[in-house]
């Protein structure tokens, strides 16, 4: 078979247009973007033709994968782990009610946590609503699971979890590719009301049903873990793990050559836990010892209070399981040597930061001019980096800080009117996810805010996906254009600005304004777009003026521009005791000049380049 | 042959595209390859590592101590991320200043070649003619070729030649 080195992610987008999948949903989120990416190529490469879309959140991407499978098709929604929150409604009664053609629900998890809020183990989740849950240790096995997943999601009429982690994710691998295969089926949704609109009085029997599917799965051989069998004096001794975690043990066994002495398990299907496995584990070992991340869902089914792993906290009860932490807990496990410990030192590396010239730099610190004394609610997106500066003071889940922002207010204005200036910060794409019940709920209640939409026209963070506003959907076709100023004014705002945050002093009245409009008799939540494209965008990029920035002798050294603006291009020299600019990183975008106070940093405009 | 290879940079780097490159080389040499790679909030000029095993392993990711080589693109790497590598293997590091590595100015190469965006691939060379990779520069060349996009292709293989040709420092 063809060798190709995949992404975990890519892996996984291969696997769902191999399996004949007809329409992939998703919301862009680490670790799991660029599983929709991947198949859109895939998709284009063998001409399948696959229904495949950014939508708008992840519940929607799932109520859309669902409808499509209940018309016999194929179907999948890929999402990070707390996007499952978000898409929790749909998930939870799908378990129920089921579905026809093959449903596979990709949640990637993010142990550690490497790039989200929380380090949730989406296995749990499966368990709780009943679903089957696979849990690939590498980017090729990704693969061969999203296909086990479909099908067995058709055959028993559930949806099915595939529940990769960062580490498999973004693991890259040299996995065997066969052709997408085709399947013709037409779409075919019959309708049976007891079943698809499932009132009380049929979810009795909906409940048993599933239980009963469950069972069986339990049961099934083919989910039997797979055994490297130990040869030796360690009869009494077995290890157990799951994904990534089987990867890191696997090696360090075999590093100190246990591997091959020890019997060790490794479960692709944690829940449910086969149900013969556990009897024999139970029943057949004294010293037990599980691996997982990053819940102990497998250890919970064994229901065996001698097992070492997370509840015991033989392992940790938290956190992602890396190969050193593995390491230290075999050697206190196994009949292992514990060699003196050399604490590696860890050296805080340099914090992440917005780009030089980021539009979103430049709205943060006209806010924080603007209203030196005010609160800062924040969102999920690059632009929570502003808290590198002062200009984000609260940061909680998709589309939180609208409503945040309201609750803050209603506590302010009971003490008094003479409350703080609340401003808001939300970008274009978490806006359109979570942002807009928020806004109708805000202005509804008579909340009184400052929302300034970061609008650069894009979904940075995740790799730039485009939004509804851009008008181009996932596989680069057009789409209807939604539009961010028409979804406000519906909202019932009755203050909308928008203007380029990269023009400061404009910007910084157009907040004085709209503070203004706030505490009016009749004011309420007032709205600001900060409309700059990405400066990753390459195409607006070079539209862009761009300037020589220099920092001239009357630099004073007070380094205001490197803690309100803190732009990486800005650099302190401790021997001259002044900054300059770092011209490799500095992007020219002109607007550094109106933050020095002593107007040491100086803007010339260069040629066009062509 | 078994390497294990850890790249240290800043987000924006190219450190993802040399891990790219080093995973495909692996697969032209018939060799299984496995990668850990840093994406998301750190990618914004954040300190990222990523790690490449060629030759046959089950996990990603390398522990301290145990790389058999680094390729570092800013001299502040390697106080974060040099501990990686062990003590008999190779550390590259894109520098003008002497220590105890091999090192090279890519970044003043790349500068004069007109793209500061070759300057992992200077380094990728210079690591490559010194024989600290598992892979020589006629793989990597092909690699360069199948895996660049059509706008860069040339500007890329014209900085991995220089950082072969470079001459560099020794330890």
């Amino acid at each position: 078979m063809e060798q190709r080195i995949l992404l975990g992610n890519e892996a996984i987008g291969r696997g769902l247009v191999e399996s004949g999948c007809t329409l992939i949903a998703s919301y862009p989120g680490t670790p799991a973007s660029e599983i929709l990416e991947s198949a859109v190529v895939f998709a284009k490469e063998s001409r399948a033709k696959i229904h495949t879309e950014w939508s708008v959140n992840e519940k929607i991407a799932y109520e859309v994968a669902l409808g499509h499978s209940y018309t016999g098709k194929r179907s999948a929604v890929a999402m990070k782990q707390v996007g499952l929150n978000v898409a929790a409604d749909p998930f939870m009664r799908s378990a129920y009610l089921g579905v026809k053609g093959g449903l596979v629900v990709i949640v990637a998890d993010d142990p550690g946590p490497h790039s989200s809020q929380t380090e949730q183990d989406s296995r749990y989740f499966a368990q709780f609503a009943r679903i089957p849950v696979f849990d690939p240790s590498d980017p090729a096995e990704a693969k061969v699971m999203i296909e086990r997943a479909l099908d067995l999601s058709e055959t028993y009429e559930l949806p099915v979890m595939v529940r990769p982690t960062t580490r498999v994710c973004h693991a890259r691998q040299n996995v065997p590719c066969r052709a997408p295969q085709e399947i013709y089926r037409k779409a075919e949704f019959k309708k049976n009301p007891g079943r698809w609109v499932a009132t009380p009085q049929f979810l009795t029997t909906l409940h048993r049903e599933l239980n009963e599917k469950v069972d069986i799965i339990g049961s099934l051989k083919n989910f039997l873990p797979f055994l490297t069998k130990g040869k030796g004096a360690l009869a009494e001794y077995c290890i157990v793990s799951s994904g990534v975690a089987y990867a890191n043990t696997y090696e360090i066994l075999d590093e100190l050559g246990f591997l091959g002495k020890v019997d060790f398990f490794k479960v692709d299907l944690p829940y449910p836990l086969n149900r013969d496995f556990i009897q024999k584990v139970n029943t057949g070992y004294k010293k037990i010892l599980v691996f997982e991340e990053t819940y102990p869902v497998i250890e919970m089914q064994f229901a065996n209070q001698s097992i070492c792993g997370r509840i015991s906290k033989d392992v940790p009860d938290y956190g992602e399981l890396t190969p050193e932490i593995i390491e230290s807990i075999l050697r206190k496990f196994l009949p292992a040597p514990v060699p003196e410990k050399q604490e590696a030192k860890e050296i805080k590396g340099v914090r992440p930061s917005l780009c030089p010239g980021c539009p979103h730099r430049a709205s943060f610190y006209a806010i924080r001019q603007t209203f030196p004394k005010g609160i800062f609610p924040s969102d999920i997106g690059c632009y929570t980096l502003g808290m590198n500066f002062g200009a984000v003071d609260t940061c909680h889940c998709m589309g939180a800080c609208i409503s945040q922002g309201a609750g803050l207010y209603h506590a302010y204005a009971a003490d008094g009117p003479d409350y703080p200036t609340i401003v808001v910060t939300i970008g274009d794409s978490t806006f359109f996810h979570a942002g807009i019940p928020a806004l109708v709920n805000a202005v509804f209640t008579k909340a009184r805010f400052i929302l300034v939409i970061l609008d650069n026209s894009t979904t940075a963070m995740t790799g730039n996906q485009p939004t509804p506003q851009v008008g181009i959907m996932a596989d680069g076709c057009a789409g209807n254009t939604v539009f961010i100023p028409d979804l406000v004014k519906a909202s019932g705002v009755k203050f909308l600005r928008q203007a380029d945050p990269y023009d400061l002093p404009v910007f910084q009245n157009l907040l004085a304004e709209a503070d203004r409009f706030c505490r009016k008799d009749d004011g309420g939540v007032a709205v600001i777009i900060a409309k700059h494209p990405c400066i990753m965008n390459g195409q607006a990029r070079k539209q862009q003026v761009v300037y020589r920035i220099q920092v001239n002798e009357e630099c004073n050294g007070c380094k205001v521009c490197l803690k309100r603006f803190e732009c990486p291009s800005l650099v302190f020299d401790e021997n001259k005791k002044k900054v300059f600019i770092d011209q490799n990183s500095c992007i020219g975008c002109g607007v550094c000049p109106s933050v020095c106070p002593a107007g040491a940093i100086t803007a010339e405009k260069m040629e066009v380049e062509t | 042959m078994k390497q294990r290879i850890v790249i240290s940079g800043r987000g924006g780097q190219g450190v993802l595209f040399v891990t790219r490159l080093l995973a495909e080389a692996g697969l032209a040499l018939g060799m299984d390859v496995l990668t850990s790679e840093t994406h998301g909030m750190a990618m914004r000029g954040g300190t990222v590592i990523s790690h490449v095993k060629v030759g046959g392993f089950k996990s990603p990711l390398i522990r301290r101590g145990s790389a058999d080589m680094g390729l570092f693109l800013t001299l502040s790497d390697i106080t974060i991320h040099g501990d990686f590598v062990n003590t008999a293997g190779y550390r590259v590091v894109n520098t003008n200043l002497s220590g105890e590595y091999l090192f090279v100015d890519a970044t003043t190469e790349a500068r004069e070649m007109g793209s500061l965006l070759v300057t992992n691939l200077v380094l990728l060379g210079y690591a490559i003619a010194h024989r600290t990779l598992f892979c020589d520069a006629m793989v990597m060349k092909k690699v360069i070729e199948k895996i660049s996009n059509n706008r860069n292709r040339e500007l890329n293989l014209v900085g991995f030649q220089r950082g072969l040709e470079l001459k560099g420092g020794q330890q």
